[in-house]
């Protein structure tokens, strides 16, 4: 009988938790120790030392640059995205739900390259930009566009389920009440999305921030100017200076343990105001 | 405030929702537009609300034109269906909220907005939920909420969306009739959609029934059930037994469900022949015309008897209490007979029925 399992849920509860542990650790976490553990492997200083170098420090200032930028800006894209999706009825309103994904479904070189296509200087927009001696490819407005692109989904993506979910019902209960677009929004819509809108953004800017393919296509590798810290690990790496490497790489997994935390710490501090509310 | 409604036409695509719809209502007045779902009913009140728009006709409320004016415009109180209330609101913000997104200039000050909130907590007799949260509330106390919200912006004109359909059975009578003594006492008139004819006949002053985008009989409960103007209406309103029967020179031959033929002044062909439970004798006898299958008792010792009888099942009362499977005779008092192609009679024996 296919009761033994509900005869004993607690075996099959135990079994389901530790494959689940095993997994996390073994998928998730060596790797993570192993990154710090190979750049802490001289100690502390040499690690400190290969961060704190120049062409380093202006690939972390870069990186924290670009996601300062591709971060608001796919936030609020993201936020009118939702919101005209499922608060509105329009034609083309299917397709619009379709190229949000787009940039899921494309190779982030693909998308990179794109730029170069458009941008570049044998591009199609190339010779008109020389002419106005506009730089995008191989320079930051390339960077931030091919990192707005990759990561212009997760903000969307989180809200539209949710918002979809919710309906227009107290939109239009607030519209009754004689509240108007601006009112609508800034007092239900949003507060009603406020925590799925964070984890929203701060998946985007944990992306922004470790994007590779799309952004080694369109940087040029220019060091001290247009590395961002992926690609500076990389480069790094490729020269056999494995505790810069990885000292690099553990910052940057280390600004998205942050982003991580911070997303953990504000769900928390939500569940606990909701709490003293009951 | 008065409200008028004349010949509104609303279209999605190719199907029309409303098809030329006309509603006048007095002030004061409590109408229910009821009918079955998909009937427009629905697309009818958000009109009136102005969350939706027609295509054609006209909407007058106090007696100006509304038709193209938005919802946030209209002053219109609106319960819906499922209370839509600010899930990240407390009870009191919910009811606050029409006051705090008024232009500045029409704002009352923050003490005022916060009594005009204990007031109409008291008057739906939930002050003390002032602090809870949407999700922390039965669906009785959410639907009084759903109300004082609506009513907080001092509407002449109130809709309720299918109110009580979220609330269990007991719940719903008592909110009715709660409801309907609110209604008295603050003078709005009020439109009341519901699918539910119990509700609607106890609650409104009038009804509109409402088939396929269209109202096909706008009266008080009493006249709908006495003088329905189709079949539709017959059949929606109250319960009937329903016999399709054929009319050949003046006569509907209800015999051929083992029932007398009925003598009517309609041309010959189909029609249907309804009977309200009232309208027919169901009594114990030897020489039987059919079988009882259930038994209600009611009071005064009769019963409400289900017979079958020519392999058709029919609803009527009995004066005693018969047993299941007991031989019955069945006599019609009266019943309505609506022709296939239009036109009604209503049939009422002619010899006086000997009661016990």
């Amino acid at each position: 009988m296919s009761g033994a399992a509900i005869a004993d849920p607690r075996s099959l509860r135990w079994l389901a938790i530790a494959t689940a542990v095993v997994l996390t650790v073994a998928i998730l976490l060596l790797p993570l120790a192993a990154v710090f553990a190979e750049a802490l492997r001289r100690g502390w200083e040499p690690a400190l030392e290969a961060i704190l170098d120049e062409d380093s420090l202006a690939a972390v200032r870069l990186t924290l640059l670009v996601a300062a930028i591709a971060v608001p800006v796919n936030t609020i894209g993201g936020i009118a995205g939702a919101w005209a999706i499922t608060k509105f009825d329009f034609p083309g309103r299917r397709l619009l739900i379709t190229l949000i994904e787009l940039p899921f479904s494309v190779s982030p070189v693909i998308s990179g390259l794109v730029y170069v296509l458009l941008f570049g200087a044998q591009g199609f927009l190339g010779p008109w930009l020389r002419e106005h001696d506009i730089q995008i490819i191989f320079a930051l407005p390339g960077l931030v566009l091919a990192t707005v692109f990759v990561t212009f989904p997760f903000v969307a993506r989180t809200l539209i389920p949710l918002m979809q979910e919710q309906g227009r019902d107290e939109e239009e209960a607030a519209a009754t009440l004689g509240a108007g677009g601006w009112d609508i929004f800034r007092r239900v819509t949003l507060p009603n999305v406020k925590w799925a809108l964070l984890s929203g953004v701060l998946l985007c800017n944990a992306r922004a921030m470790g994007e590779f393919g799309a952004v080694a296509v369109v940087s040029g590798h220019i060091r001290g100017q247009t590395n961002t810290m992926p690609l500076h690990v990389e480069i790094l790496y490729n020269e056999y200076m494995f505790v810069g490497a990885f000292a690099v790489a553990s910052l940057l997994a280390l600004l998205g343990l942050v982003t991580l935390g911070a997303k953990a710490l504000l769900e928390a501090l939500a569940r606990r105001r909701m709490g003293d509310a009951a | 405030m008065t409200v008028e409604v004349v010949n509104v036409v609303r279209r999605f695509g190719a199907t029309a929702a409303l098809e030329g719809v006309s509603l006048s209502l007095r002030p004061g007045e409590f109408a229910a537009l009821l009918g079955p779902s998909g009937s427009g009913k629905t697309t009818l009140l958000r009109i009136l609300a102005g969350l939706d728009f027609p295509d054609g006709g006209e909407v007058r409320i106090a007696g100006a034109d509304v038709a193209a004016v938005p919802a946030r415009e209209r002053g219109v109180g609106v319960v819906f269906q499922n209370y839509a209330l600010f899930r990240h609101m407390s009870v009191a913000e919910n009811v606050a909220f029409g006051l705090r997104v008024r232009a500045r200039a029409h704002r009352p000050p923050e003490a005022e907005i916060q009594r005009r909130v204990r007031e109409l907590l008291e008057l739906v007799q939930i002050p003390e939920l002032a602090g809870r949260y949407p999700e922390q509330i039965s669906g009785g106390q959410r639907q009084r909420v759903a109300l004082a919200r609506a009513l907080a912006i001092e509407p002449q004109l109130l809709l309720l969306d299918e109110p009580f359909g979220a609330l269990d059975a007991l719940v719903r009578k008592e909110v009715r009739r709660w409801v309907r003594g609110l209604h008295e006492r603050l003078g709005i008139t009020s439109i009341l959609v519901t699918h539910d004819q119990e509700e609607a006949m106890e609650m409104a002053d009038r009804l509109a029934v409402m088939e396929a985008g269209r109202i096909v009989q706008f009266d008080t409960p009493r006249a709908l059930l006495e003088a329905p103007a189709t079949a539709f209406v017959a059949g929606f309103l109250g319960e009937a037994t329903r016999l399709l029967v054929r009319i050949q020179g003046r006569v509907a031959r209800a015999s051929e469900f083992g029932l007398e033929d009925i003598a009517v002044e309609l041309p010959d062909g189909e029609a249907l022949l309804f009977l309200r439970p009232h309208e027919v004798r169901i009594e114990p006898a030897h020489a039987a015309q059919g079988v009882v299958r259930f038994v209600r008792p009611e009071g005064a010792g009769g019963a409400r008897v289900l017979a079958e009888i020519g392999g058709r099942m029919i609803e009527g009362i009995s004066t005693t209490e018969p047993a299941r499977g007991d031989a019955c005779r069945i006599r019609l008092l009266s019943g309505t007979v609506f022709h296939s192609e239009g036109g009604q009679f209503r049939w009422q024996r002619q010899e006086a029925w000997a009661t016990r």
